[in-house]
């Protein structure tokens, strides 16, 4: 399980794609808001949480189709199936590795991003937490999106359209939580809900992105 | 443990391609499938990979004992020889990657990206990767495909050894590689008569 | 005895429509003209809302048929998952377009309702933000039937799909509600509905609504028979050309 992870990992950096283009892509949408909203400071400021959340949503988005798509054109899913990892630990595997490559550079980003929104100071601790703790789930929910997906020529807008009404609550709690927390409300409903889904999603939906994935491979 | 398949029906895309496919394989020995091409041997070997389920009948002995190789060698062009075949003997619970990279004269190359190879040193490097999985049944599909005359030797020679510790192959191919303890077994006869997928028989 | 299950045949499932549907779709048609006439001409005006509450008899149907079709075709799924019954795979597909438009009419009408009473046409009120995700669920399942060229694959990763969508659909309803409290007003139709409704607006009301579940039973036959015959088309020509 571990060469697995390792293997990705050291993929995903070698070949720079995932990881480089999806902080960049958030770097990106971060500095447009801006020129669409216009540059006064109290509004900024305001919609700098949720604004950092949909950024980390798309540029997580960006990257699903990548999941599966190389291993499938090169055989590797093929032979990962025929070895002794059940499917279940390969998607849970997958779904840890784009956190890693992709969500994880953006939860470390967002605070650098927030300057350029003018976060609120006591806002910073909550964008961090609210996006540590929701990523895993956007990057389980996509792993069962990409393994829907996986056999498909051109499947990513149909990926995209599958992924996100799924991410719906996941980011509604999520950025609740961090407007919350910057606004100083109380925030242990939307922070436990936000839990909830991460954990749930990361204990119960690899069974369907494996049996999806099993379907998919027959 | 003998690889035992009777009355096996397999299908692609729901259509049935062979079938009451029977045999039976012990460990030292090895079995050719031969049939033109479409017949099923592909199907036949994936459902025996337990990639697919068999239509009906039963496949005993494969499952957890088998290594794997088709035509995609399932390589990461950006991870280097050594790498490559690194990660599958750990994803198999095994280490030593030497005597594969010997077998089929990869020892020079183990630190060159897999990307940078030619076809036939990536077609070796997939076989080599059947080497450090530890399985004893051997499912190869088309394995001498782009290899010249000196690999296909390299291959024989690993097929035999492999042989020669207990270990079986099931395989398809078209050349004759000189392996006497090897059967062949022509899927021809077995070919399905042609109908319509089994998911659409309840439309008719 | 006779197993429900016997409908699960094609053959026998298009025989037996094929009886009813006729039955169903004169019955579906009497009632929304009925429904529809008594309630746009033969009930009084509100005296908060004016005229513009007649829309109820298009909205509410409309939202209702909108949520049990996806149950509909959460059942359909889950049969097909449990028995593999092809007819009910093929129901639930047939379903999905119907449903969708149903949430189209339902949002559309809450937009003309909502611009005279609420000033504006759209408000991200929970349920009308609601009534969206679901139909960006319906869009999202579709597009998954119509990717997949194989029909078997098609039926189960749709119906995983559906189970899954099920519950982020409900995880998306209580989100919602969580995250705006809204303008809409509450449930105002259940079983002790007189004391939301008056009667004389709550009778054409059902007759609707009744009108609208009927509509949607004969397009699902309807439609489910068209899948059946383009399955056994399918299946012919693939016979013909293999012989």
């Amino acid at each position: 399980m571990i060469a697995l992870l390792s293997r990705d990992l050291k993929l995903a950096v070698r070949a720079g794609g995932g990881f480089g283009l999806g902080l960049a892509f958030f770097l990106i949408v971060t500095v447009l808001i801006p020129f669409g909203v216009g540059p006064e400071t109290e509004l900024l400021s305001r919609i700098a949480p949720g604004v950092l959340w949909i950024g980390a949503l798309l540029a997580c988005l960006l990257s699903l189709d990548r999941i599966f798509a190389l291993d499938w054109e090169d055989g590797s899913l093929d032979l990962l199936a025929t070895a002794p990892l059940p499917l279940e630990a390969i998607v849970t595997i997958k779904a840890a590795a784009h956190w890693l490559t992709t969500g994880l550079p953006l939860v470390l980003a967002a605070p650098a991003l927030g300057v350029l929104l003018s976060l609120p100071q006591g806002a910073y601790l909550w964008v961090l937490v609210s996006l540590a703790l929701g990523t895993p789930a956007l990057s389980v929910i996509g792993t069962f999106g990409a393994a829907l997906t996986v056999g498909l020529k051109r499947g990513g807008l149909l990926l995209s359209l599958l992924v996100l009404p799924l991410y719906v609550p996941t980011l509604i709690f999520g950025a609740e939580l961090a407007r919350r927390g910057a606004a100083g409300l109380e925030v242990e409903a939307p922070l436990l809900m936000l839990a909830g889904i991460s954990f749930g999603t990361l204990a119960l939906l690899p069974f369907a992105s494996a049996a999806v994935l099993r379907i998919n491979l027959r | 443990m003998d690889l035992t398949l009777a009355d096996v029906t397999v299908a692609r895309g729901g259509v049935p391609v062979l079938e009451g496919v029977s045999f039976s394989l012990a460990p030292g020995r090895a079995l050719v499938l031969r049939g033109p091409n479409g017949s099923g041997k592909t199907t036949l070997l994936r459902t025996v990979a337990g990639l697919q389920p068999e239509l009906s009948g039963t496949i005993e002995g494969a499952g957890e004992r088998v290594a794997y190789a088709a035509h995609a060698d399932g390589l990461k062009a950006m991870l280097s020889v050594g790498e490559n075949l690194r990660f599958w003997a750990r994803v198999f619970g095994l280490s030593e990657i030497g005597a594969a990279l010997a077998a089929f004269d990869l020892e020079r190359l183990e630190d060159r990206l897999a990307g940078n190879l030619s076809a036939g040193q990536k077609r070796r490097l997939g076989l080599a990767r059947l080497m450090v999985t530890g399985r004893p049944l051997w499912v190869l599909d088309e394995p001498t495909v782009s290899l010249d005359a000196a690999s296909v030797a390299l291959f024989a020679d690993a097929v035999r050894a492999h042989l020669g510790q207990g270990g079986s192959a099931l395989m398809a191919t078209h050349i004759d590689l000189g392996i006497p303890e090897a059967g062949i077994f022509d899927v021809t006869s077995l070919r399905a008569r042609p109908r319509a997928a089994v998911q659409d028989e309840a439309f008719l | 005895m006779a197993s429900i299950w016997e409908y699960a045949n094609p053959v026998k499932f298009i025989r037996t429509t094929d009886r009813l549907l006729p039955w169903i779709s004169v019955a579906a048609v009497a009632c929304l003209a009925v429904g529809l006439v008594w309630g746009f001409f033969f009930t009084p005006e509100d005296y908060r809302q004016g005229s513009t509450v007649k829309i109820i008899y298009l909205h509410v149907p409309a939202a209702l048929m909108a949520i049990n079709a996806w149950l509909m075709m959460l059942v359909a799924s889950l049969v097909w998952i449990v028995r593999r019954h092809h007819v009910s795979a093929l129901a639930a597909r047939a379903a999905a377009p119907v449903g969708a438009v149903m949430t189209l009419i339902a949002l559309a009408t809450g937009a003309i309702w909502g611009q005279p009473m609420w000033g504006t046409w759209w408000a991200w009120d929970p349920r009308l933000t609601s009534f969206l995700i679901l139909f960006l669920f319906y869009l999202g399942y579709m597009a998954l039937w119509e990717a997949i060229e194989n029909d078997d694959t098609a039926a189960d990763l749709t119906a995983i799909l559906c189970l899954v969508g099920s519950v982020f659909a409900l995880l998306s309803r209580y989100a919602v509600l969580f995250w705006n409290q809204g303008l809409h007003q509450g449930a105002s139709l259940s079983m002790d509905a007189e004391e939301n409704v008056a009667d004389v607006f709550w009778y054409p009301l059902l007759v609707c609504m009744a009108g609208f579940i009927l509509l949607f039973v004969a397009l699902v036959f309807l439609r489910t028979q068209t899948e059946i015959r383009a399955r056994r088309m399918r299946a012919l020509i693939a016979r013909e050309g293999a012989y």
